[in-house]
């Protein structure tokens, strides 16, 4: 069992929800990385995406492309994003990390390179954006060989048939974009990702996280009552965006213990929980 | 290449390791409406024949193939013919491509499409077809690029478009393609995006090639007719490359015929300062397609530069990579001073005024018709009219208006 499933499948046991904020690798500065993400454990983060910095991030909005922005400017390649990790890794050895990136610097590192070096230095999971699972057959052979989950997403306009195809390849959990759009688009429709669930879970058997819209405790509780998991992003990047660089990780931590009590008021909600295989 | 196996992409758009479908899963339900209604259009008599007849009618083709004969005989060796897309309504080879796409779009009951544009040719034809058939249109422009080509910005607003400036990144030709791909994404039950080039995610490399094929499908019958053979080289520039594909594609089965692609050096390959993706990039993965990329060693896309918006552009598309591997095509590359010297040599001794881009077809001419005999043939695709560039053309000679 992979550490992802069994995060899942510890908070089925105690009815409750992952949250799994979202951060970009070096935003604002590389130094306030590792800090940040112990913040966002101690706020009660289950699992953590850490965004790998791209110079074209196509299906992201504003800000999270201007967190990328921030960190290429510091020079932060994907080889110092792993080192971020390992030197995480000193302190916690529990929480998952997914990594959470585009296509092009990692085939520029060589996938089999990747993996390996994601591997070892205490990475969990990888979402390649712009690997759908035609393109990303055998990057998750690649990725499980090396005892990584690959991630992969889901839309609202997703066929059955692709929900199935998703299904086959992924492992750990599927992200579930609840709207139409980029991160940090407008609200969500919490009736017609409830309507969506049930199916996605009995089709594929894998936990599904909902993210994209959610900025709120009320908006992270409705998801968490019909969802495995909460994906929050660009609202703890605003967060970091508009906090000066000392004050960063006291505001994120506040923003997402804030997120994490609304979601623990919907323990044993129904719904949910019917991904076990 | 034996003639009739020719047939990329595959079925899901890949042409060998390249082209594809890189998009995030929440625009892989738009690709697949377009692929089924692009197929179901190719089969309807009725759609063919009313693309023929806009090219016809409104972007006024045929566009001639022209014998450059002061300019071949100067440079004293092959003769050189020119294809005349800078004839094309709105002044380049783009509205052929406009034309297909907003046809679909129709087909599709889209009734707002988007663009992305750099120097603005792309948006203004996005624009033309936008207004010809009575359609809600937005173009995305890097900011950059918005203060380069006043302009062209100004015509497309004429045209009764709005044109949504792009702060992102180096705010030219690459960022406003991220920002259509989201605004398409976000809108996409009511919203077509026209590319303007063969690159993006399967079926767009396909479609506008086959869109702008009409451009080596006339100058088959028109060197056929014109010269009793066919050319012994096709030579077109290539930024994203859709004016070259649809010149090469006819041509590929076509054996015994050099297809020559020319990228910008901007201002030399050696100096990092170009745009020349076949010539100095390396594959990867970008804005829906696996090809040639201009990366620094840990794959972020590098910013580029040519005298030429036009080929200002960090990627190529996906099938210009299979046939440079699979060596059916060859790709050179010609610098800024180069293409200015070609620009200023055709003014004076054709009477033509060509786009900087083409110039660099054309500087490739001059360097190869010396070396060849008189009784050989070069076809030059001249994609577009050097009007939009009579700013940077002053400038660099220290004139201002």
């Amino acid at each position: 069992m992979t550490k992802i499933q069994a995060v899942f499948e510890r908070l089925q046991a105690q009815g409750r929800k992952a949250l799994i904020p979202f951060i970009t690798a070096g935003d604002p500065d590389p130094a306030l990385t590792v800090p940040l993400l112990h913040a966002l454990v101690s706020a009660g983060a289950d699992i953590i995406e850490l965004g790998v910095p791209f110079s074209d991030p196509m299906a992201d909005g504003p800000t999270i492309q201007r967190a990328s922005e921030r960190a290429l400017a510091k020079g932060v390649s994907l080889r110092q994003v792993l080192e971020l990790v390992k030197n995480f890794r000193v302190d916690d050895q529990q929480t998952p990390i997914v990594l959470m990136g585009y296509a092009n610097p990692i085939e520029s590192m060589g996938v089999g390179n990747f993996a390996g070096a994601a591997c070892a230095a205490g990475v969990d999971g990888v979402l390649v954006v712009d690997y759908p699972p035609e393109e990303g057959i055998e990057f998750a052979r690649i990725l499980k060989r090396h005892d990584l989950d690959p991630i992969f997403l889901l839309a609202p306009t997703s066929s059955d048939a692709r929900v199935l195809q998703v299904g086959a390849l992924a492992s750990g959990y599927l992200y579930y974009v609840s709207l139409k759009g980029v991160t940090g688009s407008a609200a969500l429709d919490i009736a017609a990702v409830a309507a969506r669930l049930p199916e996605i879970r009995a089709r594929t058997g894998v936990p599904v996280g909902v993210g994209f819209g959610i900025r709120d405790a009320a908006t992270a509780a409705a998801v968490a009552a019909i969802a495995d998991a909460v994906v929050v992003g660009s609202r703890i990047i605003e967060e970091i965006e508009q906090s000066p660089p000392d004050q960063a990780c006291a505001r994120v931590l506040a923003l997402v213990a804030d997120i994490r009590r609304g979601m623990d008021t919907v323990m044993n909600a129904p719904g949910g929980t019917t991904w076990a295989r | 290449m034996a003639e009739h196996d020719y047939d990329l992409p595959d079925a899901r758009g890949h042409f060998g390791p390249y082209g594809g479908v890189f998009v995030a899963e929440t625009l892989i339900a738009a690709l697949d409406e377009l692929k089924e209604a692009y197929a179901a259009a190719q089969r309807d008599p009725q759609f063919v024949a009313e693309f023929d007849d806009e090219l016809k009618h409104y972007v006024g083709r045929p566009s001639p193939v022209y014998y450059a004969r002061r300019w071949s005989e100067l440079l004293g060796g092959a003769r050189i013919y020119l294809k005349r897309e800078d004839l094309n309504h709105t002044g380049a080879h783009k509205i052929n491509n406009c034309i297909g796409q907003a046809l679909l779009a129709r087909r599709m009951r889209k009734p707002r499409v988007i663009a992305e544009t750099g120097a603005g040719q792309h948006g203004v034809a996005t624009a033309t077809v936008a207004a010809r058939y009575g359609m809600e249109c937005v173009v995305y422009m890097g900011s950059e690029d918005i203060r380069r080509q006043a302009a062209n910005v100004y015509r497309m607003k004429l045209l009764g478009a709005r044109v949504v400036p792009v702060d992102s990144g180096s705010r030219t030709l690459k960022d406003a393609l991220n920002e259509a791909m989201r605004d398409w994404v976000t809108n996409v039950s009511d919203t077509f995006y026209i590319i303007g080039t063969v690159a993006g995610p399967h079926p767009y490399p396909m479609l506008v090639r086959d869109f702008q094929s009409i451009i080596g499908r006339e100058s088959i019958a028109q060197m056929q007719e014109q010269c009793g053979r066919q050319p012994d080289a096709v030579i077109a520039c290539v930024g994203g490359g859709s004016n070259a594909m649809g010149i090469f594609y006819p041509y590929i089965p076509v054996t015994g015929v050099r297809l020559i692609g020319v990228e910008a050096a901007g201002e030399g390959i050696a100096t990092g300062h170009h745009a020349a993706s076949l010539t100095a990039g390396r594959p990867g993965v970008l804005h829906g397609n696996r090809t040639y990329l201009l990366q620094d060693e840990n794959g972020q896309i590098t910013e580029t530069h040519s005298i030429s918006a036009g080929l200002d552009y960090p990627g190529v598309g996906p099938e210009h990579a299979w046939l440079k591997d699979s060596g059916r095509a060859e790709y050179v590359s010609i610098s800024d001073a180069e293409a200015l010297q070609a620009f200023h040599d055709l003014c004076r001794l054709e009477g033509i005024i060509p786009a900087l881009e083409s110039s660099h077809a054309l500087a490739y001419a001059t360097r190869l018709a010396p070396t060849l005999a008189k009784d050989q043939i070069l076809l030059v695709n001249l994609s577009g009219r050097g009007d939009k560039d009579m700013h940077t053309v002053a400038d660099r000679s220290g004139i201002k208006f």
